[in-house]
């Protein structure tokens, strides 16, 4: 019998904590392929957020960290200005990156630091129940909006990625979802292509923003949640290469 | 400012310079691989001088964007297992205590320089001695301490930046500088001598990618029922053994004593000259002056107080060591305090009649 897919080695043999559905396990099995597939794994350093994914050193086999919430770009920053030969990633969700870390992500891409940032955009706190993010849609009902985001007072979704775009220290910026096939397909090659950028030491950060699913703060099930992503998340957050 | 090579290192050779830059240096001779900071006064030499001398060693420096940021620099820096450190002024060691309770719970080794000003708020940028509390109590949220130095002249900011860096990588927290603005502007001559290389535990546990073994994970937290509390009384345990052995400080004519003055930092140094003006006048005084604020001299006060004495605290401050004192006293003796707060600094003349009166009081 052929074997047509099997686990990456960098991908632990074990269960995950996530719900049914959740997008965080989908972006994990891509980043463990990636460093496999470029043969990373002993120069990796992961940085890991406060958020669902905060024990994502359970699942993926490298050196990991897990610090402060917002932190994880300062954070990158001290580990890649003292060894500039290793790869750093941090793995930030939009509570993380986008609110309560803004500044930190802001700067690190200011300052062109040589990292590769993951930015888990599910459009919610996922940890703390479901509360708004930034990048909450126009209307959405969170734990925190009750009768919907009313952008009058709240704000509208934030699109950070459009934002750090601009800046000259950033050199690699897409947006990818975690929904249909091709489109996970093209999730892993932009990841693979923020890597490599890393390795190959091209000047400045490098991000991939992904689209992501919480079916259980969304009050969907999985298969409308992908669907979700897809009708109604990329009017707001369009895919595609901002950058690079 | 000293130029490149111009200190040797381990020889005798004085030179002279200000409190902050001499710190700077005896960093950089202690091995210091990384410097993050961002600008607050009274500590601006700090960074300055970093800025020069870390690349000119090949070491980095970076002007974070807030002092968050700093920490979390250290904090990505130390465990990869590199000697970082960053320093600032009590607003910004305010916002980098969040970072501490981290780096305590990840047991990370660190340094972080407080060159302390008048508080609170903005309060103002005159030496003070108000962080006193947050330095000694942790600082962060949890159960945790940092070891804090309260060096009193120009030759111990030197010295106690190397051993911070020392007993950092020994027991694997937070090692803090606790200075005023008085250190760190004022001139003095100074010998910088690398310590003497002790063993020191092997960093097996720092993130350098995991080539030919096992995941290497840096964590606070801890979930699995029991388990953080198992971890607080592993801290508590390491806390002990600092306790027992790390504790500094320096006494001054104590055995005939009839009153003690407690005293550190730049306090301490103004307290001697009035302590020896008072003996000068007959005044049986002598003083104390912890060097480790925590570990505090507990002992060393506690048997000062053995025979009934009064002791005078003197801070500038409303009265933060003063607890210490009387924990270490425990009702043995009289604790009396003065202090000045907000920027004040106490004389020679002020602290001397505050001598005068208690003779008088322990006479009536
Ligand atoms: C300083 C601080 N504030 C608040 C929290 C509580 N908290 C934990 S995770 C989180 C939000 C996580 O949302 P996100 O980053 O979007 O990650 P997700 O769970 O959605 O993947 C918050 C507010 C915290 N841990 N620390
Ligand atoms: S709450 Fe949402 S983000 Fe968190 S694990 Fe569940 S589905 Fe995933
Ligand atoms: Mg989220």
């Amino acid at each position: 019998m052929k074997t047509v897919f099997k686990r990456t080695p960098t991908l632990k043999d074990c269960p995950t904590h996530y719900c049914p559905g959740c997008g965080h396990g989908i972006a994990h099995r891509l980043i463990a392929e990636v460093i496999d597939e470029l043969g990373i794994r002993g120069s990796t350093i992961g940085i890991a957020p406060v958020g669902c994914a905060v024990l994502e050193y359970d699942y993926i086999d490298v050196d990991m960290i897990e610090v402060a919430h917002g932190r994880a770009p300062a954070v990158a920053t001290g580990m890649k200005r003292t060894n500039p030969d290793k790869i750093i990633f941090s793995y930030q969700g939009d509570g993380d990156l986008a609110s309560i870390g803004a500044g930190e992500i802001l700067h690190a891409g200011h300052r062109g630091e040589q990292i590769t940032v993951i930015f888990i955009n599910n459009a919610v706190f996922g940890m703390t129940g479901g509360q708004m993010a930034p990048t909450t849609m126009a209307d959405q009902i969170t734990a925190t909006t009750p009768k919907g985001r009313n952008v009058a007072e709240e704000g509208y979704p934030l699109c950070v990625s459009e934002l750090l775009a601009v800046l000259p220290g950033v050199s690699y910026i897409e947006r990818c979802a975690l929904s249909t096939t091709p489109n996970i397909r093209k999730a892993k090659k932009a990841l693979k292509h923020a890597f490599e950028q890393q390795r190959n030491k091209a000047p400045g950060l490098s991000l991939v923003e992904l689209l992501s699913t919480c079916p259980t703060y969304w009050r969907m099930s999985p298969a409308d949640a992908t669907k979700w992503i897809d009708n109604e998340m990329t009017k707001v957050f369009p895919l595609g290469r901002l950058k690079g | 400012m000293v130029e490149k090579g111009q200190i040797s290192i381990g020889t005798e050779e004085r030179v002279l310079m200000c409190g902050n830059e001499a710190l700077a240096e005896a960093a950089i001779l202690a091995g210091c691989d990384a410097y993050f900071g961002y600008p607050i006064t009274p500590q601006n030499e700090i960074p300055a001088y970093m800025s020069r001398r870390m690349p000119e060693e090949g070491r980095v420096f970076v002007q974070s964007e807030s002092e968050l940021a700093a920490i979390n620099m250290v904090f990505g820096a130390s465990a990869t297992g590199k000697r970082a450190m960053t320093s600032s002024s009590s607003p910004g060691i305010s916002l980098m205590q969040e970072g501490m309770s981290f780096l305590a719970g990840a047991e990370l080794p660190a340094v972080v320089v407080n060159v302390m000003r008048g508080g609170p708020g903005l309060g103002n940028i005159a030496p003070s001695q108000s962080d006193y509390f947050q330095a000694t109590r942790g600082g962060g949220h949890g159960d945790y301490r940092t070891i804090v130095f309260g060096p009193s002249s120009v030759q111990e900011m030197a010295d106690c930046i190397s051993l911070a860096f020392e007993l950092a990588d020994k027991y694997l927290m937070t090692a803090m500088i606790l200075a005023d603005g008085f250190l760190g502007q004022m001139m003095e001559p100074v010998v910088l001598k690398k310590r003497p290389s002790v063993e020191l535990p092997p960093k097996d546990w720092a993130l350098t990618g995991a080539k030919d073994r096992e995941q290497n994970i840096v964590r606070s937290l801890w979930l699995g029922e029991g388990v953080l509390e198992d971890l607080n009384f592993k801290l508590d345990d390491k806390y002990k053994q600092i306790q027992k052995n790390e504790v500094l400080c320096e006494e001054y004519e104590v055995d005939d004593a009839e009153i003690v003055v407690v005293a550190y930092g730049v306090a301490a140094r103004i307290v001697s000259g009035a302590v020896t003006r008072a003996r000068e006048e007959g005044i049986k005084v002598g003083w104390i002056r912890p060097i480790t604020l925590w570990p505090f001299p507990t002992e060393q006060i506690s048997k000062a107080a053995d025979e009934f004495r009064l002791f005078l605290t003197v801070e500038m401050s409303t009265g933060q060591m003063v607890e210490d004192v009387k924990l270490a006293v425990a009702g043995k003796s009289p604790v009396v305090f003065y202090g000045r707060p907000g920027g004040g600094v106490p004389t020679v003349e002020e602290i001397l009649d505050k001598i005068r009166q208690l003779t008088l009081g322990a006479k009536t």
